[in-house]
């Protein structure tokens, strides 16, 4: 017998006290979200909960995106960036560096002397401070944005902004690699307590554009 | 100290020694109460916390009342995905799959990110006798495997270790394993974390193989969440080639829907933040992005064995988030090593002895390693009746019966330390039945009560050793209440 069958086996016989056929929905009276607020209200849950959790938060409009970019980089005093194949061009128009691009032949190693890394994100929750990456164009894959120790990431609002988790996840596609970011990285394994910056991004800017 | 469990002295008399570690309960006190404050605010910014944490446990009783079907779902979804689904009925298979699996890549080295199931099987051991080095990422695993330690809290295995014996490991070992400590390291959190990070980064960089658990696991679109905080996590399960996650087969959830429960519940319990800063989710494989090979051992080690037991197997709704341990005040005093097992506290203690059987020393005595005061069941986000499960698992101990290991049925003999406490009870029984016994023997125990023992000979010796015996009455109450009526004949 393999051991699929044997664990099947066992699973099916434990569950001798079990009556045969499917259970009903699980009743799920807890809230989509949690409070009433209107969209601007929202967006101002979203900064102040990224930036209770020490992300740096900014907020501009389309116009002055490519200048707010600019100058973060250049506060960084970053000389590469990495840019996801679909990132909006304008992004970093006003940006003196040097462009590396997001390529499947790429070495971790080769990623580690790259300065910076600008993306977008596919949506962002209000209630937990946090924006979630999807591997989308904008996006790219899943390293660029974990390797480099500075991550710009432009948040569209309000459109990208849910309240909730719940609100987060129906807009998702499980299909796709998600990484969901809450601040830059920390630890709370030294008695207890949190220290932000230890393998990921240590500095987190979220740029809110409207 | 080595880093197994396996062998361990009873409860009690690990507890004994624990609590004479003054260094130790500092700790554990300075760390268990920093949590439980910052857990409660966290919970109480959710008005329906008590609904989520009842969804919570309905979506995990459903899990497990279908667990093969489930099962055989995510088995297809994983695989549609581009993963290929191992089963393993032990922890040796399991073991056995993993080496085969590391060894066909051609490496001799892996990153682990954080993960209980592997502990529990001793992976990391195992792989060591094949030639497979195993480099824990997580930081306090990385404390942990460097002072050569057991693990003794499930979210915070080095929570045992304050910042200083901290900075003193890193000192001393971190050149025997790779990049040495920077030169004069402090004991400042933020210096320990950094240390961490330039020592484990070549190791990131460089790994082709990376070894996880999950957290959950998503039966209808094959998807694996490993939620964590550092990045070490991030590293593992997208920098390597292969990723091998080891996963128990209780962590399914039926839908993604379900996610949404879980994503609220256990951040807020266990590292007491909203949001923790990292939660990695995948199915199966993406071209261009991440592993090119994915492969997912389902571990059963015990877990079918606890789902038999119709009171006991709600510790399979447990998600690890630990907050159990952090408000329990006997795991606050004993500290996690004395549970002999990775999965200490209140959860260990009902959660070993079904994985594991009550046959040993140590497994036997952990359903008592508790006062039954009940906050661990007040925390727990998937409201896991812990008393309840500790006072049946104490009657299997005592009284024998029947249970499942390793798939067949088995009659469990009474243990033997208990034989004084069966005949106390059964001496109780005849005596509660025969009022003029009872009264009589009240009688006699009121008269003679100046004689009585401060503690009780022969084999009542351990029990009064950690309580008083109660004080006996000059006057039985029967005869108090026929001598004056209740007091209403002033003869109180």
């Amino acid at each position: 017998m393999s051991s699929r069958e044997r664990i099947l086996g066992r699973v099916r016989r434990a569950l001798a006290d079990v009556p045969p056929g499917e259970d009903g929905p699980v009743e799920r009276d807890y809230l989509r979200e949690h409070g009433e607020r209107t969209v601007e209200e929202t967006v101002d849950l979203l900064a102040e909960n990224l930036a209770d959790y020490r992300a740096v938060v900014h907020r501009t409009d389309p116009g002055s995106l490519p200048r707010v970019v600019a100058d973060l980089l250049a506060a960084r005093g970053a000389s590469t960036v990495l840019v996801p194949s679909g990132l909006d061009e304008g992004w970093l128009a006003a940006a003196e560096v040097t462009r590396v691009r997001d390529e499947a032949t790429s070495t971790p190693h080769e990623l580690d002397q790259v300065d910076s890394v600008v993306t977008g994100c596919a949506v962002a929750v209000a209630e937990t401070g946090t924006i979630v990456l999807d591997g989308s164009p904008d996006q790219g894959r899943r390293r660029i944005s974990l390797i480099p120790d500075h991550h710009i990431c432009v948040v569209r609002v309000p459109g990208q902004v849910v309240a909730s988790v719940p609100q987060a996840l129906e807009r998702l596609d499980p299909a796709r690699p998600l990484t969901w970011i809450s601040g830059p990285s920390a630890t709370s394994d030294i008695e207890l307590d949190r220290v932000e910056g230890v393998h990921g991004p240590r500095t987190l800017e979220v740029v809110l554009v409207r | 100290m080595s880093g197994t469990f396996v062998g361990m002295p009873a409860f009690p008399v690990a507890a004994r020694e624990a609590v004479r570690d003054t260094t130790l309960r500092g700790n554990l006190r300075h760390a268990t109460h920093t949590i439980r404050a910052k857990r409660a605010r966290a919970v109480a910014e959710l008005d329906d916390w008590e609904r989520l944490r009842q969804a919570g446990k309905r979506i995990k009783d459903r899990t497990l009342r279908h667990l093969d079907r489930y099962l055989v779902q995510l088995e297809e979804s994983v695989t549609a995905a581009g993963g290929v689904v191992h089963w393993a009925a032990d922890a040796d298979e399991a073991n056995r799959i993993v080496s085969e699996l590391v060894k066909a890549t051609g490496e001799t080295e892996v990153v682990k990110v954080k993960s209980m199931a592997t502990q529990e099987i001793a992976l990391n051991e195992a792989l060591e006798a094949q030639g497979i080095h195993a480099y824990e990422t997580d930081l306090a695993e990385l404390i942990v495997q460097l002072g050569e330690d057991r693990p003794s809290h499930i979210l915070v295995p080095a929570i045992h270790r304050n910042r200083g014996e901290i900075r003193d490991i890193f000192t001393r070992e971190m050149g025997e394993w790779g990049r040495p400590a920077p030169e004069g390291l402090t004991d400042t959190p933020a210096d320990l974390a950094e240390a961490a990070r330039l020592h484990l980064r070549e190791k990131f960089l460089r790994a082709k193989v990376g070894i996880s658990g999950a957290n959950f696991m998503v039966a209808e679109t094959g998807t694996l969440v490993v939620v964590e905080s550092e990045g070490n996590g991030r590293m593992c399960l997208t920098l390597p080639e292969t990723l091998i996650s080891v996963v128990g087969i209780e962590k399914i959830v039926p839908t993604w829907q379900d996610l949404e429960v879980f994503l609220q519940t256990l951040p807020r319990s266990s590292t007491a933040e909203r949001m923790n800063p990292y939660t990695s989710m995948w199915t199966g494989t993406t071209d261009g992005d991440g592993p090119r090979s994915f492969h997912l051992v389902l571990l059963d080690n015990g877990r079918t064995d606890t789902l038999a037991d119709e009171v006991g197997r709600q510790a399979l709704r447990c998600i690890r988030c630990s907050a159990c341990l952090n408000v329990c005040p006997v795991y606050e005093r004993a500290g996690g090593h004395a549970y002999g097992s990775v999965y200490p506290g209140p959860i260990g203690a009902i959660l070993s002895p079904q994985l594991r059987g009550t046959g040993s020393e140590i497994d036997a005595s952990l359903p008592y390693a508790s006062s039954l005061c009940g906050a661990c069941y007040e925390v727990c986000p998937v409201a896991i009746d812990i008393p309840e499960v500790l006072v049946h698992l104490r009657e299997r101990v005592v009284e024998g019966g029947e249970a499942v290991r390793e798939g067949s049925k088995v009659r469990l003999r009474p243990a033997k330390g208990h034989a004084a406490e069966r005949a106390a009870m059964r001496a109780a029984r005849w005596a509660l039945t025969r009022p003029g016994a009872l009264r009589t023997g009240q009688r006699l125990a009121s008269r003679t009560r100046r004689l009585h023992p401060r503690t009780l000979p022969g084999p009542g010796r351990a029990w009064s050793g950690t309580r008083d015996l109660p004080a006996v009455p000059a006057e039985p109450f029967r005869d108090w209440w026929q001598r004056t009526r209740g007091g209403k004949d002033g003869g109180a």
